[in-house]
This record gives C-alpha cells, structure tokens and sequence, in this order.
C-alpha cells in the first residue's frame, strides 16, 4: 500500500464519520460539499472532515482509493458511502439516517 | 443577449459529448443534460466556458436493481474523463424505468 493510501486508510478509520471536501464545515469551498456538510449536520453525527485544498496528495489520493472522480466522498466507519448526490438520495429517503443508526456512529454534541 | 441564448438554445461540445456518451453506453429511455453553468458564473469553478456545470437526469432499463453506488459508477465510467477534470461539477440522478 502507498503512503498516501495508508494516509487515507487512517484518516477514514480516525472517526466514524469522515468527509472528504473542498473547504472546511464552516467554510465550504464549493456548493456539493456545503449540501454534504448541511445533510450530516440535519443527521445529527459527529462527523471529522478533510479539506482537499489543501492536500493535493490526499486530493488526487482520494479519488483512487474510493475508485471515485468527485468531491466531497463520504465515508461511515471506513466504509466508502458515495459522494453528494448519494447522500442527498439517501437522506431524503430516510436511509442514510438509518444507516448511521445502524453503524451507531457518534452523535453531534 | 448572445451569452444566454447560447446557453439555451445550442448546446456546447462538452454537453454535446455526455449526451452522446450517455446515450450510446445505456440508450436511455429518458435523458435531461441541464448546463446549470449560467447559475454559477464568477464562483469557484467557473472557467469562461460556460460548461462547468452540469445536471444529468438518465431513466434507463440498465439501472434496474443496481445499487446508487453501482449507478453512479457506472455513469461516471461512462463519462470518462469529463466528471472531476473537465467538468468542475456534475450531478447525476440515475433512474430505473418507474422510479421516481
């Protein structure tokens, strides 16, 4: 494994629920990513998150590792989840809630 | 207003290409390439040429008890080079025939 995947691979385990983004929670740098903070703040996790601006290891790493072309990329206890028009699917079916539930991942405070 | 009723009414080349692209790998019973570009011009990703944002809503039989995640892959596959480097933001809904 790479360096950079092994970067990863401890990133998408360090928290339950890890999103990769351009810019920060308070700050997003791009409309997906602001939506796909908005959603797991509406799911009421605590989530950590990466902004791939400004690693351009992890940005370019990332895409490989998930097999994935796009930002943000959400993953649920170091599994890979999809990225923003996922997550809006699912939220809005109720079944990413669901799936937190189901993983038990760590609530917002 | 040249700019907008280029927008309207031709589509460009990058449309042009995930239309074709899209129709040949699923021959789609429905297919929407929205350019939402207009929307997002002078923000981060715009690049001038009108065609950095896009929406693609696909109704195709190839779909049918797929997984989003699958779905999604598979349309991105499709698209090639285009979602994340030459298209700075691309949503996609993939639909199976009587989903809404």
């Amino acid at each position: 494994m790479s360096d950079v995947n092994a970067r990863i691979q401890d990133i998408v385990t360090a928290d339950d629920v890890v999103l990769f983004m351009k810019g920060t929670p308070l700050f997003p740098q791009c409309g997906f990513s602001s939506r796909a903070v908005a959603i797991l703040d509406h799911c009421g996790v605590a989530f950590g998150s990466v902004d791939v601006l400004q690693d351009m290891e992890i940005r370019q790493g990332i895409k490989s590792f998930s097999d994935w072309p796009t930002i943000p990329q959400l993953y649920v206890k170091g599994e890979f989840v999809g990225g923003s028009d996922i997550m809006m699917e699912m939220f809005e079916a109720g079944e990413l809630q669901q799936l937190m539930n189901e993983k038990q991942v760590a609530k917002a405070d | 207003m040249p700019y907008i009723r280029r927008m309207t009414s031709t589509p460009g080349p990058v449309e042009t290409e995930i239309r074709q692209r899209l129709e040949a790998e699923f021959s789609p019973r429905e297919l929407i390439v929205s350019n939402d570009s207009a929307m997002h011009s002078g923000h981060s990703g715009d690049d001038g040429s009108g065609e950095s944002h896009f929406t693609v809503t696909i109704v195709s039989d190839a779909f049918a008890g797929v997984s989003r995640l699958q779905r999604q892959r598979m349309v991105n596959g499709a698209l090639g080079d285009l979602p994340g480097q030459r298209v700075h933001a691309l949503a996609i809904k993939a639909r199976a025939p009587g989903e809404a």
